[in-house]
């Protein structure tokens, strides 16, 4: 394998995580890794040096998520049971499972900025800087952003069902 | 003052969280977390939810990649689409040539600047033949036998002198014609000659025609046909034959209908 796919498949695993994280369905999160590396692939030339390559992997999945999702939003969502998220547990220790469908629940709650700084900087441990690059914002905007979908998300799972009603536009 | 001393600012607040934080300025946050219960409580929330949902997604990142997210195989499609996209480039490229060489064919033929060709005419004529060549009973409207009578009713419908060739060194015998419209604003006229072995062969002639041309060979199943224009009138010379059959006869009439009409001028 040349430089270039050992790099990419290297990657493979973070991007489908966050590429799930926002999509929160297998097989389109796959189809997005999938749009993504074509592209990597494609535009390979116009990479940027080795410490932003992972900034870069990352700044095209967002890109090609946020004109997917703007082009459903046009079309009107495609909401199945399976999208629907379950009501947050009432009460009760929550089990493991409430507590992930809770989270999930809660990030789907986030605007997208919110919730890629959240997922990037949280989950994938880009930099406050490297999330700056991906989302195009100066690193003040991405702190704020950041803070933001953090306490969204923690009020949402402190008194959960309202955040749900305030999805429902 | 010591970095210890800067106030607490909530990028403080994210970088413990994140475990961003060095040295002195952890112990300077945990101490006003310490005098904090309020915030505190919020950041300890913060961290909670970032661990369970780095706990949650751990398997996602754990799973075996999909082959169909494996470099090489996205390499390989993409080729196969490169390849195709390649394909059809070459197609339509071929395409271009092979117009550009018919076009470039037919002018050398031609003589002249490329002209439109009169496709219609030469197909009209060739519907006519085929209507009436198999016309047993009624093949022509004026019967040769009727002698100039053809030739000057139909000069006159076509507004022009026209001649009918004389084709029996060739073993054809003038037949008739017959009247025909045309589908563009003239008239047609439809002469009809036939040989020994009762193969037909159909002169058709049209007025209006634009411009002037050397004779063009087309076959259409298995009817040859010759046309030509030559002042104003449009000539296409039928039959069921081979071009190599029709070709000294079409240079025949080509040559019998040119001579008495640029007499008449």
């Amino acid at each position: 394998m040349d430089e270039a796919a050992i790099v990419l498949e290297q990657l493979t695993p973070a991007r489908r995580r966050y590429a799930y994280a926002l999509v929160r369905q297998h097989e389109a999160a796959d189809d997005l890794v999938q749009d993504c590396l074509e592209r990597a692939i494609g535009r390979w030339h116009l990479r940027q040096r080795d410490g932003e390559l992972k900034a870069w992997l990352f700044t095209i999945l967002r890109n090609q998520f946020i004109s997917g999702y703007r082009q459903k939003r046009r079309r009107g969502p495609h909401v199945t049971w399976d999208d629907v998220p379950d009501p947050p547990a009432v009460g009760g220790a929550p089990d493991s499972t409430t507590a992930m469908r809770d989270i999930f629940a809660g990030l789907d709650t986030l605007p997208e900025d919110q919730k890629s700084v959240v997922l990037l900087v949280g989950v994938e441990d880009l930099s406050y800087d490297e999330a700056a690059r991906v989302l195009g914002l100066p690193i003040g905007t991405v702190m704020s952003r950041l803070s933001r979908g953090r306490e969204n998300l923690r009020k949402y799972l402190e008194t959960g069902r309202i955040a749900v009603l305030r999805r429902v536009k | 003052m010591t970095e210890r001393d800067n106030p607490i600012g909530e990028d403080d607040l994210h970088a413990y969280v994140d475990r961003r934080l060095q040295g002195e300025r952890v112990e300077a946050v945990e101490a006003y977390l310490n005098s904090n219960t309020e915030v505190a409580s919020r950041v300890y929330a913060w961290r909670m939810q970032r661990e369970t949902l780095r706990d949650q997604l751990a398997s996602k990142a754990a799973e075996p990649v999909p082959a169909r997210l494996r470099i090489s195989n996205i390499r390989a499609a993409r080729r196969q689409s490169r390849l195709r996209q390649f394909r059809m480039i070459a197609a339509s490229a071929a395409w271009l040539l092979a117009g550009g060489a018919i076009g470039w064919i037919a002018a050398k033929s031609d003589g002249f600047a490329p002209k439109p060709v009169p496709a219609v005419m030469v197909s009209d004529a060739i519907s006519a033949y085929r209507t009436f060549v198999v016309d047993v009973s009624h093949p022509v409207e004026v019967k040769a036998t009727d002698g100039d009578h053809l030739v000057e009713w139909l000069s006159n419908r076509l507004g022009q002198p026209i001649k009918a060739p004389d084709l029996t060194a060739f073993g054809f015998r003038l037949m008739g014609g017959r009247l025909l419209p045309a589908s563009t604003s003239g008239t047609a006229a439809q002469l009809m000659y036939d040989d020994d072995h009762g193969t037909r062969l159909t002169l058709y002639l049209r007025n209006g025609e634009k411009g002037e041309t050397a004779y063009r060979f087309v076959r259409e199943g298995n009817v040859s046909a010759f046309y030509w224009i030559d002042q104003g009138l449009g000539f296409a010379l039928s039959a069921a034959t081979s071009r190599d059959r029709l070709l000294p006869i079409v240079e025949a009439v080509y040559h019998q209908v040119e001579g008495p009409k640029r007499a008449f001028q």
